[in-house]
Parts: structure tokens; sequence; C-alpha cells
């Protein structure tokens, strides 16, 4: 899939993740910012990577402000966000 | 060292000294003895109004190296603490102690102070805010030493902590030292924290806005104790001091917890004519006091007493008769300063009175039902109220292992998870209160009971509550949101933990940046 315009998903409220998607040249690149980045940081980025690879996005940059969502909601919003820049 | 709980700790640490590993809740008893306290005597012609806090701060001979006092009535409002600290920073005073038997986010200038040396060690029941992130990276000289309310009471009538100065903000006080707050712009109600402070520091000073004619009845702490008065424009922003009204939580999760929770208390036989409660002000803690209200009515259950920090729904409960009295250590609301005013059997207590386990009986010790929360509960029941899941001071005690160790049954409530983090886990980052003295969880998933109380594991089979093991519990909650990674430490302890009886339970270290 490619990204052609800039899209957002989610929120900024306790328990969701807001995610914003922008078109990239060169492959994937991950913004990260989370109240639990000590503890579930990696498994964040792993879930909004494999999502990613699920859609066949090979080119995006996304910004990703996490306030404790669980793994449904990250994938959730992270499809949302992808499809609303296609 | 290791102790009885299996937390490493030193034998001796630096700006605290040796260290006595907690033994148990119950280990430290015995004998005690009480601190001896040198008064300089008040001549019939000598004044104790002075101009300023500069003023009374000479009087009181303030000197590098001192520990000056506070308590925190005024909570997030408190306008003392950074009053008096500025000015003994302007007089180029090093190396002082602070012991605050609480540290809000109001506190924060005194981050600057720490910085340069002015303030080099801590005494906190509880800190959250700006403060405590420093104190979490590092920045204090010394360890801040982590008390309970009844353990800090405890410390200063032992000698454990000895004030040289105790700086007690006075919503209303007369020209010679006696001090209430009910009256004033800046009322908070019962200075139960106030007190033990009042009685064994050396010298004490009164700081007020509310400067009444003599005598400033209901005296509440007394002339015989107080060295100097200093009136100042405010003491205190009564917008963070006390909130308008507590509210119970319109979550459907949390009145879940407190529904539940109310039906344990009720399977566990306490609920009878002479039962006694308490519980914080907190979303879910307050719910349950509203399912415990309509079991009370229902049965038409007389209580003795409910203690605490009394809220405005307590008090409802009280001028209904389902209390005959309150015992209270700090007021939470105005209707709870209004009440304490004007019911006499809404009664104040002291820190010791309310929880000191080395005096003749702590109120604690009458309690049948204390609800608490929990940031992190592990395996063996040991709650963390200190630091959060980062690591990081966010907390403290306050009342917490006092009323676990003193009631008949303490029920822990908690959402099973915070955001994405378990509240169920392992081993909990800090030990606050000891799984000993913990008997029950109850979460939105289900209950579970301390092993060692087979007894309400008997009573609780015959009702349809989810009753299940605290492993069992956790693994739901892993199941949910997976299994965090563990933080790394550094070896640079920044808190040491008391339990009430002066053993250390546990340490704080800095977090690996």
């Amino acid at each position: 899939m490619k990204i052609v315009n800039p899209a957002k998903a989610g929120s900024l409220e306790s328990n969701d993740i807001f995610i914003m998607v922008f078109p990239n040249e060169k492959g994937i690149e991950i913004e990260l910012e989370s109240i639990v980045i000590k503890q579930f940081g990696k498994k964040i980025r792993k879930v909004i990577e494999d999502t990613l690879k699920e859609l066949e996005v090979e080119n995006v940059k996304v910004i990703a402000k996490d306030r404790g969502a669980l793994d449904y909601t990250i994938k959730a919003r992270v499809e949302t966000a992808i499809r609303r820049a296609m | 060292m290791e102790n009885i709980l299996g937390r490493v700790l030193p034998d001796y640490i630096e700006g605290y000294g040796e260290v006595k590993p907690f033994s148990g809740a119950f280990s430290n008893l015995g004998v005690k003895g009480k601190s001896q306290v040198f008064v300089k005597c008040v001549s019939p012609r000598d004044v104790k109004l002075l101009n300023s806090i500069r003023e009374a701060l000479e009087k009181c001979e303030i000197k590098d190296g001192m520990t000056v006092s506070f308590h925190h009535h005024l909570r997030n409002g408190d306008y003392v603490l950074n009053m008096v600290m500025d000015e003994i920073a302007n007089m180029g005073i090093k190396d002082i102690k602070v012991a605050a038997s609480s540290i809000f986010p109001v506190h924060a200038p005194l981050v600057e102070h720490i910085k340069n040396g002015v303030v080099t060690g801590i005494y906190a029941n509880y800190m959250s805010g700006p403060v405590a992130e420093a104190v979490s990276k590092g920045l204090l000289k010394y360890p801040a030493i982590m008390h309970t309310h009844g353990g800090r009471a405890r410390a200063i009538e032992s000698g454990d902590l000895k004030i040289d100065i105790a700086f007690i903000a006075a919503p209303t006080c007369d020209e010679y030292g006696n001090i209430n707050g009910v009256y004033g712009p800046s009322a908070c109600g019962s200075l139960g924290y106030a007190i033990p402070d009042a009685m064994y520091a050396k010298r004490v000073v009164a700081i007020t806005d509310n400067l009444v004619s003599y005598p400033a009845c209901p005296i509440e702490i007394s002339q015989e104790y107080v060295d100097f008065i200093v009136k100042v424009d405010s003491i205190g922003d009564p917008k963070g001091i006390v909130s308008g009204t507590t509210k119970i939580t319109k979550d459907p999760v949390g009145l879940k917890i407190a529904k539940m929770a109310a039906q344990v208390i009720e399977a566990s036989g306490l609920l009878k004519d002479g039962f006694s409660f308490q519980t914080g002000a907190g979303g879910i803690s307050l719910a349950v006091a509203k399912y415990v209200r309509d079991l009370m009515k229902n049965k038409g259950i007389k209580g003795s007493f409910a203690a605490g920090g009394i809220t405005g729904y307590i008090v409802d409960m009280f001028e209904e008769g389902l209390f005959e009295a309150l015992f209270d250590v700090q007021c939470f609301d105005l209707k709870a300063v209004e009440s304490y005013r004007r019911n006499v059997a809404h009664q104040g207590m002291s820190a010791s009175l309310y929880g000191n386990p080395h005096n003749k009986g702590a109120v604690v010790n009458r309690l049948d039902v204390m609800i608490l929360g929990a940031t992190e509960i592990d395996l063996d029941f040991n709650v963390n109220v200190t630091t959060g899941s980062d690591g990081i001071i966010m907390g403290g005690s306050g009342g917490h292992s006092d009323t676990a160790a003193g009631s008949k049954l303490a029920i822990v409530v908690t959402k099973l998870l915070k955001g994405r983090l378990p509240i169920v886990v392992d081993k909990v980052t800090t030990v606050t209160t000891p799984g000993e003295t913990i008997d029950v969880v109850v979460t939105e998933r289900g209950i579970a009971v301390n092993p060692k109380r087979q007894d309400l594991i008997e009573k609780l089979k015959n009702t349809n509550l989810p009753i299940m093991t605290i492993e069992e519990l956790k693994s739901i909650a892993e199941k949910m949101v997976g299994v965090p990674e563990k933080i790394e430490f550094d070896d640079k302890i920044v808190a040491v933990v008391e339990y009430r009886d002066g053993t250390v339970i546990d340490v704080v270290k800095k977090v690996k940046e």
C-alpha cells in the first residue's frame, strides 16, 4: 500500500494511542512516545511494525503517542490511519 | 543482608545510619522509651508574637544542619513550607533536613534548595510531584526517609527523628500560641499530624493568617507547646487545601469493584452492631462506603466509629446515625471541616493516636475493616504505594501500613490494570506494606484472599463471588497486556522505606537513565 496523504487516528485519552502517518521516501520510520515506554516500548513498536507489514506498507513515517493502549487498540489505530492515508 | 521479605539491604546507609531490617509486622513491640524535650521557659512578660519568619528563625537560632518540620494539613495549597525554606535559603543556611509529614506538587521550589545544598535530607510519609521526581533522580544529598503516618509519630516520640524547629501552619491562632484548624480563610479542620511535632520539637513556631484575640477556642494545639507566633498574609490557597465536595466515582468498573468489596465485608461477618470502618477519599475506596452504607441501612446496623482522613460522605453516614463517632486526623473536604467544628462526637486524633505502633494502643487497632489502594500487589500480597511501576516515587504509605496492620480485615481494591500496567505482579517494585497484613485483594476480574486467612476463604466459598488465587489474577492480567519488561536500577539508594516500627522494609534505588 502506498501512503499518499498524511492522516491520523486515535486520541490522547487514557488507554488509547494517537497515530499520525506521513508519506516517506526511505522505508519505515517510527517515532514512539509512551507512558509505559520502559515496560512495553519494544512490544508497542513491534505491533506497529507487524501491522504495517500486514498492510504491505513499505514507506511511511509514523508518529505514535501512546497512553497505555492494548495491542488490539494499537493495531486498529494504525490500520485506520493507513487506510485514511491511501 | 536481607530482611524477612527477601529485600536486599545494606547494613549501613550514609546519611541514614545503621539499618534495622524489617522482621515481621508485630515482632518489634515490647517496652519503648520516649524522648526527653528541653523547653525554653516563657515568663509572664515575654512576648511570643514576632514580626516575621526571619525574626522567628533568628530567635530559634537556626543554623546549618538543623531539622525543621512541617505538617501537611494544607496539602497542595500549602504556602508555609515554601515561605520558611525560602527565608532559610536567603539567610545562607545549608544542610537542612526537612521533616514534612507529606510533600505535594506545590512544594516544587524545594527542588532548587535541594540542588544548591540548602536542603540535604527529607523525611516524609508521602511525596508526589517535582520533589518526589528530584529525589528519585538522586539529586538529594542523602536518601529520603519515608515513614508511615503512625511511624512518623513513633519516630518523633522515640527521638529517632529529632526536630529542631517545628513550623505549624495555623488556620487560627492567638498571640500566645493557641491554635485551631476550624476557623479562618485556610480552615482545614483537624490538625492531627502536627501534634507530635508540637509536643516534641525543641522550638515551635506557629505561622498564621488569622490572628484572633486570646484564647483561640476550640484549642487543638495549646500555648504550652508554642514558642513563637508569626502573622503572614496567607498560609495557603483554600482551593488546594480541601475540595468542595468529594464525589463517588461513576466509572462502572470502579463501582463493580466497590460492590464486590462490600459483599466481601458482608460475608466476613464483621458487618454487625459496633462495626468500625475506614476508607480513603479515592474513587473506588469511597465507592465502597456507598455500598456499605446501603448494607448498614438495609440491615439496621449501627456502627461504632469511622476513622481516618474524613470525607463529607462519611460525615453523611455519621449524621444518619450509621456510626456513633468519627475519629479524624485530617479533614478532606469542607463538609468534614464543618462537621468537625460542630459535632462533639466528631473527634480529632493525633498521628500517634491514629497509628503509632509503640504507644498504649492506636485507633487502627480498633478497626474492623480498612479499604486500601495499591499501585502494585505481588504474589505474597506485599503492596507498593510508594513508587510507580517505572520506579519513580509517586506516593508513600501515609496510613496504609498502619491501618493494614491494625484492622481485622484489610481489603485492597484496585482495577486489574492501570492503563497497560498489570497491578498484580511477581514482586512489587517497592514494598510499602507487608503482605502478612493484607487479607484480600478485590479487582473487577476476581478476588484473591491471602492464604493465611483460611477462615475467610471458607466464609467466601458460600457466596457467588469470583474467588481465585492471586496467581490466577496475575495470569489474567498478563494475558491481556503481556509481560512488562523489568525496570533497571542503579546501585544508588535514593530513599529508605521504614515500616511503622522503624525497621527498614525496603529501599528505593535510582532508576537507570
